[in-house]
C-alpha cells in the first residue's frame, strides 16, 4: 500500500523534465561507495486490509488496563473521555497541520493554544502558561532550568516523594550539564521537613514538589514554600490538573512555576505517551519561560488574531541562547485537553475530582479490611494511596491480573530500594463500588 | 493548463474569528453529566487534609453542540495537509494515512497502562521491537531507542550519549561542530548539553567545507552535527571524508535525521560513517504533526554506543518473550513512561504499509517531485546551489526584492491565496530571502504542477503589482498579524474583564 499518485509515465515525464535518465541518476551526489547495493531488509508492503490484521493481532496479545479493571495509577490514569474529545482530534484540519507558523492559516490551533493557556492558568492559578511540554517529567525538568536561569544559580533540590522517573529524567539532563541535583528523602509519605531545611542554602534555584506526590499523599505546600523563598529559591510544583477542581491550587501556597503530566485530562494512557507537559509561571518569569507561547492580537483589518509571540526566547531565533531546545510540543493532547475540559466545565470537574477522592478512600478502607495490607503512614491524600502488602507486591499484582484485575503498581518497580509490599493504588470515577468490594474480596481469597 | 486556474486565486468565503469558549455558551450549558456516586461523599475538605479548594476556576459553560460547533468553526480557520498542497521545506508534510490513526486508537493499544506487567504486554512490545529493528536498518545504526518525543528531544538523547561515551572514556570535551546552515535546535541543544558551540562556513557548493572543519577540529571536539542531505537540500559528495575526519580526532558524528525522507533505501548514514542519528517519525513516517505535536524522534547508535543508551528498552529474550532491559551504562530516562507509544504505533503501520520497496520508492519520488518543481522554478527565481537536490531545494526571492520590492514574506502570503501553504522561508540562514521547498512524494503530478504555477504568477504579479503583494493575503479566514502588538501588549490568556 504506497500513498503516491504518480504513474509510471508521469514519472518517465518527470525524469525527461529534470534530465536524469532514472531514478538512480538522481543520486549520483551519493558516492558510490555508500549506496546502498541490495533491497532493505524490511518486510514487503501490505495491503490496508493485511495491515490493518497484522496491527490487530498485535493489539490483542496486549491485555490493556481498559479490559482489566484497573487501580493502576502512578502518573496516568484511566479516566473517562467524552465523546466528542476524539471526534474533534479527528478533525484533519487539526491533526494534519504542523506548527501554526503561518498564522493567517492556523488561527483554528492557535485559538485553541490561547483557550489552553488560559485553563491552565485557571487550573494552577499562575499568571502565564506556555502551549504544552512533551510529558510531565519534561516540563518539571525545564522547570528546574528555568528556575537556574532566574536565579542565577545552579542547584536544584527535589523531593524523593517525586515520581521516581520524573526524578530520573531531571538526573539525566542534569548530568549533561551544570546542573546539580539534591535529594531530599521522604518521611511518613511526603517530603521530610527537617531534611529539607538541611538541604535549603544559598545556592539552590529551585525547591521541585509534586503534590498529591507519587505516593498520592499531599505535601505542606505552605511549609515548603516558606521554606524555599526563605533561602531565596523558587518553588516548583507538580500538580495533577484533574483534581485541581477540588485541590486548592499550588498559587494559593506560593508556587513560582506549576507543571505536570497533562494525560489525564482527555488523553487515552496509550501505554504512557503521548500524553502532554503543562508549564505554568509568574509574569515576572515570562521571559525565561521554555516552548512556544501564543498570544492575541489584532489583524490588518483590526479582526481578533492570534500569533506565536514572545519567540525570542526560542531556538529558531536565539540558536545556543534559546531558553530550550524544545520545538514540537504536544499541540494535539493540549486540544485534548482543553476540549476535555470544556466538556467537564467547573462542576464536571469538580464532581470527577469528588467522586476520585472518595472511591480511593473507599478504596482504601476496603483493603485494609482485608487484613492482609497496613498503612506505612496517615498522610491525607487524594486519588491514589500506598499501602504495604504483607507478602510480595508483585506476586499479588500478577496473580490478580489473572483474575481480571490490574490492582496497582508494586512500588519497586519504579523505586528498587522501596519495600517488597509497598503497592500503589489509584481509583478514577470510572471504577465502581461493586468493582472494589470484588477487589477486596479477591484479595481475602488468595 | 493549470496556470490558468492558478492565476485566479480562491475566492471560497473564509470565515472569520471565532469568539473564545470562555464567551461561548451560558451557565446553564452542560455537556457532562457525572454519575450519581456509589460510594460515601464523606467530607472532602477533611479527606484532602484542609487542601480543599476555595475559589473554582474559569472554565467553559458549553454543550455538546457548542463544543462541536466551536471547534468545527476552529478547524475551519486552519490548513493542513488534507487541506491542499504544503511544500513546507524540512518538515516532510506528507498525507497522514488513516489506518494508522484507528490503528493507534485499537483497546488493546490507547487502553495500556504504562505499568502492566510485560506479560501482558507482548504486543505492545512486540511492536516496539519490531518498529526499532526497522529504523536500525534504514538507518545502518542498529541499537535504537525509541523513548524521545521529539526531534529535538532526539537530538539532545544522542549529544547525552555522546557526553557520556567521551567520559566513560576520560575524555572530557568541550566543543560540538555544527555547519552555519543547521536547523536552530541543533545549537540550542548543544547549549543544554553543556557544551560550546563552534559554528563553520559551508562550501561553495553548500556542502561542509572540508578545510574549515579540518582547522575547527581539535582533541577537545566531542561531536559534529551534521543534516545531511543539508538543509539546502543537498548530499554532501564528501561525506566520507568528513566523518573520517572527526573520528581522526577521536569525535562522534551525529546525523540530524530531519531530511531522512530523500534517502531510505538508497543509502544509509552508519554507512557514511554517522555514529547517531534521530530520526523524526512525524515526518518521514507519516504521522501527523498535529498542529505542532506530539511527535517522536527515535535514536539509532552504533554498537559501541548501545550501551550509552536511556532505558529501558523493548528486546526480545532468548525464550522469545518480550521484555525491557536497560543498558549498562545507561543515561537514564528522558521521559517518563515508554516514549511516545501512540505515535510509534501509527509510524509502525505505515512501515507495514510500505514494506523496503515502498520506503525507498518514497524517498525516490520525493526526490524526483523536488527536482521536477526546481526545475519549472528556477527560471522564475534565483537558485543558490544549481545542481540535483534532494527531497528540498531553496530557492532566494533576492530577485523579486531587488527589482520589485517584493521580499520572500510577501511571496509566502500570497500563496496562501492560492490555496497553497507556502514553504518554509528564511531558512536556511545561509541564503538570502531564502525560500525552502519540500513537496514530498504524496503530492500528485497535477498539485506540483498547480504550485509551480502559483509560484510562476506571484513572480509575473510580483514585477506587475508589487503593491498588491504587501498586502496579502486576503482571503484567508485572518489576514496579516499585528505581530509587534502581541510582543508591546502581551495577552496571552482571557481573563473575563476582557
Amino acid at each position: 500500500m504506497r500513498f503516491t499518485s504518480i504513474s509510471c509515465e508521469q514519472r518517465e515525464a518527470m525524469l525527461r523534465t529534470v534530465g536524469c535518465a532514472d531514478m538512480d541518476a538522481l543520486f549520483d551526489s551519493v558516492p558510490a561507495a555508500v549506496r546502498l547495493s541490495r533491497p532493505l531488509d524490511v518486510p514487503d508492503g501490505l495491503t490496508e486490509f493485511e495491515a490493518d490484521s497484522r496491527l490487530r493481532a498485535l493489539a490483542r496479545a496486549n491485555a490493556p488496563a481498559t479490559s482489566l479493571v484497573s487501580f493502576a495509577g502512578a502518573g496516568c490514569y484511566d479516566h473517562h473521555i467524552p465523546s466528542i474529545v476524539d471526534h474533534v482530534l479527528r478533525k484533519p484540519e487539526f491533526f494534519t497541520a504542523y506548527t501554526p507558523y503561518q498564522p493567517e492559516v492556523s488561527q483554528g490551533t492557535l485559538q485553541n493554544i490561547y483557550e489552553f493557556q488560559t485553563m491552565i492558568c485557571e487550573l494552577t492559578g499562575m499568571d502565564v502558561a506556555n502551549a504544552s511540554m512533551y510529558d510531565g517529567a519534561t516540563a518539571l525538568t525545564e522547570a528546574a532550568l528555568m528556575a537556574a536561569r532566574v536565579t542565577k544559580r545552579h542547584t536544584v533540590v527535589v523531593s524523593a516523594a517525586v515520581h521516581p522517573e520524573w526524578r530520573q529524567v531531571l538526573r539525566t539532563y542534569a548530568d549533561a550539564s551544570v546542573l546539580e541535583v539534591r535529594e531530599v528523602a521522604s518521611a511518613g509519605g511526603v517530603t521530610d521537613g527537617a531534611a529539607l531545611a538541611a538541604a535549603l542554602d544559598d545556592s539552590v534555584a529551585a525547591v521541585l514538589i509534586a503534590s498529591p506526590n507519587f505516593f498520592g499523599a499531599l505535601e505542606d505546600l505552605g511549609a515548603i514554600a516558606e521554606a524555599a523563598h526563605a533561602a531565596g529559591a523558587l518553588f516548583v510544583v507538580a500538580a495533577n490538573p484533574v483534581l485541581l477542581g477540588v485541590l486548592e491550587p499550588p498559587s494559593a501556597f506560593g508556587a513560582d512555576i506549576v507543571v505536570g503530566e497533562g494525560q489525564m485530562l482527555g488523553n487515552a494512557m496509550s501505554f504512557g505517551g503521548p500524553g502532554l507537559g503543562f508549564f505554568g509561571a509568574r509574569e515576572a518569569h515570562l521571559r525565561q519561560m521554555p516552548g512556544r507561547i501564543v498570544g492575541r492580537t489584532v489583524d490588518v483589518d483590526g479582526s481578533m488574531a492570534f500569533v506565536l509571540t514572545m519567540q525570542t526566547r526560542e531556538q529558531h531565533i536565539r540558536r545556543e541562547k534559546a531558553t530550550s531546545n524544545i520545538c514540537s510540543n504536544h499541540a494535539l493532547n493540549a486540544l485534548a485537553a482543553t476540549v476535555y475540559l470544556s466538556a467537564l466545565g467547573v462542576a464536571g470537574l469538580e464532581s470527577v475530582g469528588r467522586s476520585c477522592v472518595a472511591k480511593a478512600h473507599y478504596l482504601r478502607a476496603a483493603l485494609l479490611s482485608t487484613g492482609r495490607f497496613a498503612s506505612p503512614w496517615e498522610s491525607a491524600f487524594a486519588n491514589e494511596f500506598a499501602l504495604s502488602f504483607d507478602g510480595d507486591a508483585v506476586a499479588l499484582r500478577d496473580a490478580l491480573v489473572e483474575r481480571g484485575f490490574l490492582a496497582g503498581v508494586p512500588v519497586r518497580e519504579l523505586d528498587p530500594c522501596a519495600p517488597a509490599g509497598l503497592m500503589l493504588f489509584a481509583a478514577t470515577e470510572k471504577r465502581t463500588k461493586a468493582e472494589m468490594d470484588a477487589l477486596a474480596d479477591e484479595v481475602t481469597s488468595l | 493548463m493549470t496556470e490558468e486556474l492558478a492565476q485566479t486565486p480562491s475566492t471560497a468565503p473564509a470565515r472569520g474569528p471565532r469568539k473564545l469558549i470562555f464567551e461561548t455558551g451560558s451557565p446553564e450549558s452542560r455537556c457532562f453529566e457525572a454519575p450519581a456516586l456509589d460510594v460515601p461523599a464523606g467530607s472532602l475538605d477533611d479527606m484532602l487534609g484542609g487542601a480543599g479548594r476555595t475559589r473554582a476556576p474559569r472554565l467553559p459553560h458549553v454543550s455538546e453542540t457548542e463544543i462541536a460547533r466551536h471547534y468545527t468553526h476552529l478547524a475551519s480557520m486552519n490548513f493542513g495537509v488534507d487541506s491542499g498542497s504544503y511544500p513546507l521545506g524540512s518538515c516532510t508534510m506528507k498525507y497522514n494515512p488513516r489506518l494508522n490513526e484507528d490503528a493507534c486508537r485499537l483497546e488493546g493499544f490507547a487502553g495500556m497502562h504504562p505499568y502492566q506487567p510485560p506479560a501482558t504486554a507482548q504486543g505492545a512490545l512486540e511492536l516496539m521491537v519490531g518498529l526499532a529493528r526497522t529504523l536500525g536498518e534504514i538507518s545502518g545504526l542498529r541499537a535504537v531507542t525509541l523513548q524521545p518525543a521529539a526531534g529535538a528531544h532526539g537530538e539532545l538523547t544522542a549529544l547525552m550519549v555522546f557526553r557520556a561515551y567521551h567520559v566513560a572514556n576520560g575524555d572530557a570535551r568541550k566543543r560540538v561542530v555544527i555547519p552555519d546552515a543547521a536547523h536552530g535546535t541543533n545549537p540550542a541543544t548543544v547549549a543544554m548539553c553543556g557544551y560550546e558551540v563552534t559554528t563553520i562556513a559551508s562550501d561553495a557548493n553548500g556542502g561542509v567545507d572540508l578545510d574549515a572543519l579540518r582547522a575547527a577540529l581539535d582533541t577537545d571536539v566531542a561531536a559534529l552535527m551534521l543534516t545531511n542531505p543539508n538543509t539546502l537540500g543537498l548530499f554532501d559528495p564528501n561525506i566520507v571524508e568528513v566523518c573520517a575526519a572527526v573520528h581522526e580526532v577521536g569525535a562522534l558524528a551525529y546525523c540530524d535525521g530531519a531530511n531522512l525522507n530523500a534517502i531510505m533505501g538508497v543509502t544509509r548514514p552508519g554507512d557514511m560513517g554517522f555514529d547517531a542519528m534521530h530520526i523524526n517519525l512525524h515526518k518521514t513516517f507519516a504521522t501527523p504533526h498535529g498542529g505542532g505535536g506530539p511527535g517522536a524522534g527515535p535514536v539509532c547508535v552504533t554498537e559501541a554506543l548501545a550501551p550509552f543508551l536511556p532505558g529501558p528498552l523493548p528486546v526480545r529474550e532468548a525464550t522469545g518473550a518480550f521484555a525491557w532491559m536497560t543498558p549498562e551504562h545507561s543515561i537514564g530516562r528522558v521521559k517518563a513512561f515508554a516514549g511516545n507509544f501512540g505515535v510509534l504505533v501509527r509510524a509502525y503501520a505505515y512501515v507495514l504499509a510500505l514494506g523496503g520497496d515502498g520506503l525507498k520508492a518514497a524517498s525516490e519520488q520525493a526526490v524526483l517531485s523536488a527536482n521536477y518543481l526546481k526545475e519549472k522554478l528556477k527560471g522564475a527565481y534565483d537558485l543558490p546551489y544549481d545542481r540535483t537536490c534532494m527531497h528540498e531545494f531553496v530557492l532566494s526571492g533576492a530577485r523579486q526584492r531587488k527589482a520589485n520590492g517584493v521580499r520572500t514574506l510577501d511571496i509566502a502570503k500570497r500563496l496562501l491565496d492560492h490555496g497553497i501553504h507556502p514553504p518554509t522561508i528564511y531558512f536556511p540562514l545561509i541564503v538570502d530571502e531564502a525560500i525552502m521547498i519540500e513537496p514530498t512524494e504524496t503530492d500528485s503530478l497535477e498539485d506540483l504542477d498547480r504550485f509551480a504555477a502559483a509560484m510562476l504568477a506571484i513572480a509575473r504579479e510580483a514585477a506587475a503589482d508589487p503593491e498588491l503583494m504587501h498586502g496579502a493575503p486576503y482571503t484567508t479566514p485572518v489576514r496579516r498579524l499585528d505581530e509587534a502588538r502581541a510582543v508591546k501588549q502581551p495577552d496571552l490568556r482571557w481573563r473575563p474583564t476582557q
